[in-house]
Parts: structure tokens; C-alpha cells; sequence
């Protein structure tokens, strides 16, 4: 039997040779990882071919997608913005319609806790006039709105009807420089009259000056004045100024957000007068 | 050389290394039987001879062991064809140069076996120099033996045949 004739050849005999005994080796070995080595080898440079290809075929893809199938994306481009511009409406509706049931899921709650005849509003108007505090409600007489009738919001007092017309009415905030309202500090009970003042604070006036107050003390309406219910919040001392014995000055943070209004309550009876009254007559009118 | 040649050659080095090597070695002194053909086949008959009997040689040695079979089949490939390449190009018929084949190949087929080790099983591993380069000088003068042993045995058989005349 002679061998076959690849004497000439016997290089690569020998690399063909080498090559199956590398293989017949790595199959018989495995890995750190426990695959049989010639299975790991096989599929590492199998992987390296597939991460090849793949990468080639993403750039052409990129190529293609980044570069030439651009010709639709000017309209798309219009489109997504149209769609982005109808989204923030429907988003700034749904906000609104969801701050709009919170508050009115509040004011319903106030109606239910004060027991006392109601009539929820809207605001759907404020002053002309920066110095003169007021809104304008959608209730009026026909709805049995009065003037002198006290307005409220969960958040405490707001203010008191002062001229309604048939279906809408205007409501003097407790800041108004015209405005003022009895109250007495819930703390103590000490008595006085919060006086608006034009800004965002209300002066507390008619104090005793032996009346126990400190600054955070809460300040609630008193009823006295005949407008306001008894116990609503009007805000808390924030500054006490001292002179000698007596109180110079007395401000209170009001504790509705005045801003930030949308609806309200209006009270449709007048709380009974159990004191003597205000000094300053009650909320006086100037407008 | 015919195949059947070869393959008959390499069946007795196996049968003798596996039956009577044991009783060559001395301490450390061992002697590859089977390498020493296949290197004798290599540098009488070429590389490809070289190549197929260190194959052949190499497997079936592996498969009588208990380690990887392949390993073995490599490290006799390589010497079988570097022997066979360096008879065809190098005029190897004097003892020197022929011992220095067989040292040489020795050498190679033993690092190879070892560094194959290593890598199939990576950590610290001793290099074997002393028993390698014994092993050598083993192999290479019982490669010499067989190289006088061949080269005689035509001019005994001459003799003989014709004193019988």
C-alpha cells in the first residue's frame, strides 16, 4: 500500500494535521467557565463574526436612517409637533379639571363641616385697581346672595359680599385697604379688628394692651362684627411691634392664598350677634 | 516505505515501550520509544511520512493514557515533520547529526506536551528540563542504535546469505 502522493504538499498536510488535533484537544477540554473548550472556541469566534456583521449592518442602517431616508422627516418632524402642542393642552386641561375638583371637593367638605346655608361660587373676575381688593363671584341676588354676607374657602375667611347684581356679585377681599373683619386670637381670645392694608398682610387693630399675644398665634374671626361666622381662620401674628406697654403694631399673615382663589362659599345667613359691636362698625365700605 | 511498513514499525515501538521501556530507565532517565521511530521513519522517508506516522504514533500513544488524546498526537506531528523537512533539505547520515535530530526533536516534542499542559491548565507548573533533556539523550542514543541496527542489518543478511553459498 503506498502512500498517498502529497509529499509535495506536506506543509499543509501538516497544518491540516495541527489544525485537527487542536480540535480533537478542545473537545475533550472545557473552559474555566465549564463549556467544553471547542464549543467555547467555536462559539466565541462565531460571536465575534455575528458582532461584526452586526455592527457593520447598524452603520448601514444608521447610514441609511441618518443620512438618505430623510426625506419624510421634515413631515413627521410637523407632525410629532402638532401632536406635542395638542398634548400640552389636553395636559394643562386635565390639570386644571384636576385642581378645579380638588378644590371644590374642599369646598364641599367646608359646607358639609360648617352646617351653615351656602352658596358655592366661582370667581370669575378681580379689581380694576391693584389697591383695592376685590373679586367678582357668579352669584348674585337671584341666588339669594346679599351684601354683608360673608364669603369663605377652606383655608379660612376671604371676604364679604359688598354689591351684588342679579347673576354675579363683588366680594371685598380681607386685604383690602377698606376691609376689616373682628377676630381674636384663638390662643387667648384677645379681641380685635383686622384691618386690610392694600398688601398681602392685615393689620390687627383695637387690641388691649394687656391682651396675651405672641407672634404664630392664630388668629380666627370672632362673629362680633355680624358678618363672618365665628372660628374661620384669617391668618397668623407674624410681626409684633412693642412700644413701652402697648402694641404699636400688630400684622397677620392671611391664611388664604388670595391669588390663587377659584372657588368660594358664600354665607347665605348672618351669624347671631352674641357681642357688642366693632368698633370700627364692622367690614366699612368705601368702594 | 509502504504504510503497512510504518504502521508495523510503530505497533512495535508501542508494544516495547509499553512492555519493556520500564527496564531501560534508570532515575530519571527515560526513553520515548515510539518517538524515536517516528523520528527514524521522518528522517528515512520525508515529512509527510513524518507527519502521518507522528499522527498516527501520537494517538495512539495519547490513547493508551489517561490524558487528552490529541496532545501527544500534536507534539509527534510537529517533530515528525520538522525530522522529516530537515532530512530532505540536510544530508542526516552520520551519527552526530542524526543524534542531534533526535535530541533536538525530543526537546520540541516534550516543551510542546508541556506548554500544551500549561495551557489547558493554567497555573504554576514545573518545566521538567532535567528529565527533558535526559529523556534526550536517551532517545537519541537508542535512535543511533537503531540507525546502526538498520544499516547493518542489509550487510548481515548479505553475509550470511552469502557464506551459506
Amino acid at each position: 500500500m503506498a502512500l498517498p502522493d502529497i509529499r509535495q504538499r506536506s506543509g499543509y498536510l501538516f497544518l491540516i494535521v495541527a489544525v485537527g488535533h487542536i480540535i480533537l484537544i478542545s473537545a475533550q477540554v472545557n473552559s474555566r467557565s465549564g463549556v467544553p473548550l471547542l464549543e467555547a472556541l467555536v462559539f466565541g469566534a462565531f460571536a465575534e463574526v455575528q458582532r461584526a456583521t452586526a455592527a457593520v449592518v447598524g452603520s448601514a442602517r444608521d447610514t441609511w436612517d441618518g443620512y438618505i431616508a430623510l426625506h419624510t422627516v421634515h413631515e413627521d418632524n410637523l407632525a410629532l409637533a402638532q401632536r406635542v402642542s395638542d398634548l400640552e393642552v389636553r395636559l394643562q386641561r386635565a390639570r386644571a379639571l384636576a385642581g378645579e375638583s380638588e378644590n371644590l371637593r374642599r369646598l364641599l367638605a367646608l359646607r358639609d363641616r360648617s352646617q351653615m346655608p351656602t352658596r358655592s361660587a366661582e370667581i370669575i373676575g378681580t379689581s380694576a385697581t391693584a389697591d383695592f381688593r376685590t373679586v367678582t363671584i357668579d352669584r348674585g341676588s337671584s341666588d339669594g346672595v346679599r351684601a354683608d354676607m360673608a364669603v369663605v374657602s377652606p383655608s379660612g375667611a376671604v371676604g364679604r359680599v359688598v354689591m351684588p347684581s342679579r347673576h354675579a356679585a363683588k366680594v371685598q377681599l380681607l386685604v383690602d385697604r377698606s376691609a376689616s373683619v373682628a377676630v381674636m386670637v384663638e390662643r387667648s381670645r384677645a379681641q380685635g379688628i383686622a384691618m386690610g392694608s392694600g398688601e398681602n398682610l392685615l393689620r390687627l387693630e383695637y387690641v388691649s394692651t394687656s391682651a396675651d399675644i405672641v407672634k404664630g398665634d392664630t388668629v380666627v374671626t370672632s362673629g362680633i362684627d355680624g358678618i363672618f361666622p365665628p372660628g374661620f381662620v384669617v391668618g397668623k401674628i407674624e410681626e409684633i411691634e412693642r412700644s413701652g406697654g402697648t402694641f404699636r403694631a400688630i400684622r397677620v399673615r392671611p391664611a388664604v392664598d388670595f391669588s390663587g382663589l377659584e372657588q368660594v362659599l358664600v354665607v347665605l345667613a348672618p351669624p347671631t350677634v352674641v357681642g357688642p359691636q366693632v368698633p370700627a362698625g364692622g367690614a366699612e365700605r368705601r368702594e | 516505505m509502504t504504510a503497512l511498513k510504518m504502521l508495523a514499525s510503530i505497533a512495535a515501538a508501542l508494544v516495547l515501550q509499553t512492555t519493556l521501556a520500564r527496564f531501560l530507565v534508570r532515575g530519571s532517565i527515560g526513553v520515548d520509544l515510539v518517538l524515536v521511530v517516528v523520528v527514524y521513519l521522518s528522517l528515512r522517508s520525508g515529512p509527510t511520512v513524518g507527519i502521518v506516522s507522528g499522527t498516527v504514533a501520537g494517538l495512539a500513544q495519547d490513547a493508551l493514557t489517561t490524558g487528552v488524546v490529541g496532545i501527544g498526537g500534536l507534539g509527534k506531528t510537529i517533530v515528525g515533520y520538522l525530522a522529516g523537512t530537515v532530512g530532505t533539505v540536510f544530508i542526516v547520515a552520520q551519527p552526530l547529526p542524526r543524534f542531534l535530530v533526535f535530541f533536538v526533536g525530543t526537546i520540541i516534542e516534550m516543551t510542546a506536551i508541556t506548554g500544551f499542559h500549561a495551557l489547558l491548565d493554567p497555573g504554576p507548573h514545573l518545566v521538567p528540563v532535567g528529565a527533558i533533556v535526559a529523556q534526550a539523550f536517551g532517545n537519541s542514543l537508542v535512535g543511533i542504535v537503531l540507525f546502526q541496527l538498520a544499516d547493518a542489518l542489509p550487510r548481515i543478511a548479505e553475509r550470511s546469505r552469502t557464506g551459506r553459498d
